[in-house]
């Protein structure tokens, strides 16, 4: 695992969309190698998205040969409805890069049979080939996509019920009215997010502190589902230094004193070919 | 340009007026309409096919409820083998000006002209061939006497003893009319005006001496407009606002939205009339022309059904003497011009050639705005307002020779 800290929100935004630049400038897509990434919606994303649409306008950027799929949705919930999933998608990413309708996979929280819907997704990732590199975000609770405490370490992409302080923490969104806030949604597993061959975890803010702890210094526990990736054999957690109040001492100088290596990850190649296998090398490593 | 059925077109990077502010968005269209690009992406899975970078202002297209001519021909003065031609020589000629829909006006006539007239002018869509036809405007005969202006006295009728009917007798038929002017003092106008507005057509008041009360009492009846505010009506007296008080009631007095026509060229309404009238009643403000066949010329003498009559400036005069004979601005310039006398926003400005006429007529579900699904009839602008170029059902119609505009080919 790595973790990379910086100093606030919008330096997570930068590091992250540098990373995903990086990531997919390095790959090399094309027509027939095409980059999948798997996306996460919510405030902690937003900034990174901004990003990666300035790079995309700088030219620095296309999605032409990137699929993504999106972690989750609501069920029932109009997809016109602006607190959806794909609307956020819409307005704040999809609309303002260069993607084929084609490649962006969402799961349809609408869909006549759910079951299938999900096991079509499941599908869909592996006919893609895997996801290259799974985003994702927490809750303060430590789930990752919907896969509240409790979830199975090991599941795929399924109907879930919201727990309470979800749905009332999400009533905010929903004109503070509890009844009006959908009480499950689709979501993939973390046994899909884990089937990903690189996941990045963006965590900010002080109210995530405790979640940052018990995903890195306790141990894999089904009540902190993102604690899981610490089984996986590439992740990396991006955090701020307010994520970091609940870690150790130790914890953070270690890391931090990790920061020149991990900072080569996002530079642009000097020298391209060098470039390109020293930002291999280290990134094989964990 | 002509774009293939079902072709998609993206013009990304604009400055979209829609729900009441520019945003930075991209337009997307199909088949003549605007379309929700968020269905398109997710629904049918597709992109565009034609995409054009057009980082400028784009308007719903502008709608001239008032124009009795213009570019050396007047509706009014025409006969039936020449009004098709005329119609057809302004809707083509206005689209240089941004204009893509209208409704010709013709004015205090006989009977016998308007049955002459009236069945040749037919509502008829846009296009290249010229701005689309909303229907007729016919201002008087109804109207006061001592309120006429410039209308033939000879003509002028001040009772409607029968109501609507009246209007069927002396028009003949009213199929393609969508607004009159009346005044509704006359004997018998109130009912009238009811008829009238329970059959669709939109009344509008003017050449009028009616008092804030009676003009109130129109408006509980269903006249929704009152045509060139402060012109043909009488004047504002503290104590006794006249017709032009309703600009200050129709929002408080329960009253629908009354609109009101505005002449902007800087002739024929003071900047601080214009301003005070604009104030107190932004939602309602209606820019018109008004204009005459003279609009359209350059500076110089030029001879209309003969008369001569000296353009300067903004200014159409009796040749020699001092005597408007009209309005000769163009929508473009009265548009420019209520932007900088009233220091409304450009938005405002906007919505009053284009939102406001179109919630007028009843058709803002199509036209006047730039939502989804409205027809696609818009007007490219630059910072200051000069049109670059003018669309209509998603074709563009007209473009300016010295501006970096390029449309979208297909």
């Amino acid at each position: 695992m790595r973790l990379v800290i910086v100093d606030d929100y919008s330096g997570v935004a930068e590091w992250a969309a540098k990373y995903v630049c990086r990531r997919i400038l390095d790959f090399q897509p094309g027509p027939n190698k095409f980059f999948t990434l798997g996306l996460p919606t919510g405030s902690t994303p937003l900034g990174m998205y901004k990003k990666l649409i300035e790079f995309h306008r700088a030219g620095k950027l296309s999605f032409k040969y990137v699929k993504t799929f999106n972690m989750d949705e609501y069920v029932g919930l109009a997809r016109q409805h602006p607190e959806s999933y794909h609307s956020f998608m819409w307005n704040n990413f999809f609309k303002h890069i260069d993607i084929d309708p084609l490649n962006a996979h969402l799961l349809d929280g609408n869909a006549k049979n759910l079951v299938e819907e999900c096991d079509l997704f499941e599908k869909e990732i592996k006919k893609a080939g895997g996801i290259e590199l799974f985003i994702g975000g927490i809750g303060p609770d430590g789930h990752i996509a919907f896969n509240e405490p409790g979830s199975s370490l090991v599941s795929r992409t399924r109907v879930k019920t919201l727990a309470k302080e979800t749905i009332i923490a999400n009533a905010r969104f929903f004109g503070n009215d509890v009844s009006q806030v959908p009480t499950m949604a689709l979501t993939v597993g973390v046994g899909t997010v884990m089937d990903a061959r690189e996941v990045m975890i963006l965590i900010t803010g002080a109210h995530k502190a405790l979640a940052l702890y018990k995903a890195i210094e306790e141990g894999v526990n089904h009540m902190w589902t993102v604690s899981a990736f610490q089984m996986h054999p590439r992740s990396l957690f991006l955090c701020d230094e307010d994520a970091t109040l609940e870690l150790r001492v130790k914890t953070v100088k270690y890391f931090k004193g990790l920061i020149h290596v991990h900072n080569q990850l996002v530079e642009d190649h000097v020298d391209a070919p060098a470039g390109i296998s020293m930002a291999k090398q280290l990134s094989t490593e964990n | 340009m002509d774009c293939k059925r079902n072709a998609v077109i993206r013009l990304w990077d604009c400055r979209i007026l829609r729900d009441g502010a520019l945003q930075r968005e991209d337009l997307w269209m199909r088949n003549g309409k605007i379309i929700d690009p968020e269905k398109l992406f997710f629904d049918e899975r597709r992109s565009a096919d034609v995409e054009m970078h057009c980082p400028f202002i784009i308007s719903p297209g502008f709608i001239d409820i008032q124009i009795n001519g213009g570019f050396g021909v007047d509706f009014t003065s025409c006969t039936a083998t020449t009004i098709g031609s005329a119609v057809a020589l302004v809707r083509k000629n206005i689209l240089a000006h941004g204009v893509t829909s209208f409704c010709p006006t013709v004015i205090t006539s006989s009977p016998a002209l308007y049955h002459e007239l009236l069945p040749h002018v037919k509502r008829a869509r846009g296009g290249a061939h010229g701005a689309e036809i909303l229907g007729l405007h016919l201002e008087g005969p109804y109207i006061n006497k001592d309120k006429k202006g410039a209308h033939r006295l000879e003509f002028v009728q001040t009772t409607l003893p029968n109501g609507a009917v009246d209007f069927d007798t002396t028009y003949g038929d009213l199929g393609d009319t969508s607004i009159i002017t009346v005044a509704p003092e006359l004997e018998g106008g109130m009912v009238a005006i009811e008829q009238l507005a329970k059959r669709g057509i939109t009344v509008s008041l003017g050449h009028s001496d009616a008092n804030i009360d009676l003009a109130q009492e129109a408006i509980r009846r269903g006249a929704r407009c009152m045509t060139h505010l402060f012109n043909a009506m009488p004047q504002f007296h503290h104590r006794d606002p006249g017709m032009v008080g309703l600009i200050a009631q129709s929002s408080a007095a329960n009253l629908q939205t009354v609109f009101y026509g505005l002449i902007a060229d800087g002739v024929h309404t003071h900047p601080a009339t214009l301003k005070i009238a604009y104030r107190a009643h932004p939602k309602g403000a209606i820019l018109v022309t008004d204009a005459i066949s003279a609009m359209g010329f350059g500076a110089g003498i030029q001879f209309i059904a003969g008369v001569q009559i000296e353009i300067t400036g903004n200014h159409a005069l009796i040749a020699g003497t001092n005597t408007l004979c009209g309005s000769i601005a163009t929508m473009d310039r009265c548009i420019r011009y209520f932007l900088e006398a009233t220091d409304c926003s450009i938005v405002e400005a906007l919505e009053s050639a284009s939102l406001h006429p179109a919630q007028l007529l009843g058709i803002s579900d199509r036209k006047g705005t730039l939502n989804f699904y409205s027809d696609a009839d818009f007007v490219v602008l630059d910072d200051h307002l000069h049109v670059l170029a003018t669309f209509i059902a998603g074709e563009c119609v007209w473009q300016g020779e010295k501006t970096n505009f390029v449309p979208p080919k297909c």
